[in-house]
């Protein structure tokens, strides 16, 4: 599909090839193990991280310095976030919430550079981070509550003719939720990101590149906030299902 | 321009799809508005519901994302 495209002459390149998933060294097949770009991407990820959060922390200044400051406003809206949301028994479980946002927020502007490769526009990457979640909070929930986990299905407050049919829609609406949890993510980045793509290849049509540039730079803006927001909402509702397994009564 | 009538199918049902995104916007719009003529009325109160219009958004925005990809699997993918 992709070279019919690039036969046909519409666009100058193909607006998914930005997403294809490459070895780094090499033609060959890619194997579970083989370095590729997603997995420079995401390492690169990790030692922002790193840099930020060990590098950038470690003079513990009393007055704190740029990145400092950057570091402790990320762990101060974090961790008010969840202390919000999951009251005070959910504090526990907060490194396992900011190591999602900081791994999401960072892929997501790393992804942004130009030439670059953004891990998050993949649904096999975000599914993992998804479907973690759930199996986590899910095992969690039975574990802190028992079988009175399954309270979050029973609505005890509805009428009672009307509660086996709500307990099939809560059932459903909870087991769709690791899929548009992870969908969510990955699709806002890919859509992102292809619409950049597919006004850079009017660019190249002289009549209208000067239109196309600067709507390039209007959708750029667009993304940064979206990459900032999507990370936010990724974070926010693990929180929220975190918050239903810690008390599942309605 | 020449082509089958399956791949007609396709581009006839992806543009279809791209329908659902519009439905989407509306639906944003909608939580946003009503957020804001609420907020507009008890600016006090605000601040603290903000996490909850960003949950709204996302629940919004989720199905139009997935109309989305309905019409990317069938562009690239049947």
């Amino acid at each position: 599909m992709a070279e019919e495209a690039h036969s046909e002459g519409g666009l100058v390149f193909h607006p998914m090839d930005q997403f294809i998933v490459r070895p780094l060294f090499g033609d060959g097949p890619i194997q579970w193990y083989t370095p590729t770009n997603v997995t420079l991407w995401m390492a690169l990820a990790v030692l922002c991280t790193v840099a930020l959060f060990v590098l950038g922390t470690r003079g513990r200044a009393i007055i704190p310095s740029r990145v400092q400051s950057v570091a402790e406003l990320a762990y101060g809206f974090i961790y008010k976030m969840v202390e919000d949301i999951t009251g005070h028994d959910g504090v526990k479980y907060f490194p396992k919430i900011f190591t999602l946002f900081v791994f999401i927020i960072f892929t997501n502007y790393l992804g942004l550079l130009p030439m670059s490769f953004t891990p998050t526009s993949h649904i096999a990457v975000t599914a993992v981070l998804g479907f973690g979640v759930f199996f986590a909070v899910t095992i969690l929930g039975f574990v802190k509550n028992g079988t009175h986990f399954l309270g979050l299905f029973w609505m005890s407050d509805a009428p009672l003719i009307l509660r086996p049919v709500i307990a099939i829609i809560e059932v459903i609406s909870y087991f769709v939720r690791p899929v548009s949890h992870s969908i969510r993510l990955a699709g806002n980045i890919m859509a992102g990101h292809a619409v950049i793509k597919v006004f850079a290849g009017f660019a190249a049509i002289a009549a209208i590149s000067p239109i196309s540039i600067f709507a390039i730079v209007a959708i750029y803006g667009l993304e940064v906030l979206v990459s900032f927001i999507q990370a936010y909402v990724f974070t926010i509702l693990t929180c929220v299902y975190l918050r239903d397994a810690l008390h599942p009564s309605h | 321009m020449e082509g089958d009538i399956a791949s007609m199918g396709q581009f006839i049902g992806a543009g279809l799809a791209a329908i659902g995104s519009g439905a989407a916007a509306i639906g944003v719009g909608h939580v946003a508005g009503n957020f804001l003529a609420g907020a507009l009325r008890n600016p006090s109160a605000a601040g603290s519901q903000t996490a909850t219009l960003f949950i709204g958004l996302a629940f919004a925005e989720a199905l139009g994302i997935f109309a989305f990809l309905v019409a990317l699997l069938l562009m690239f993918a049947v």
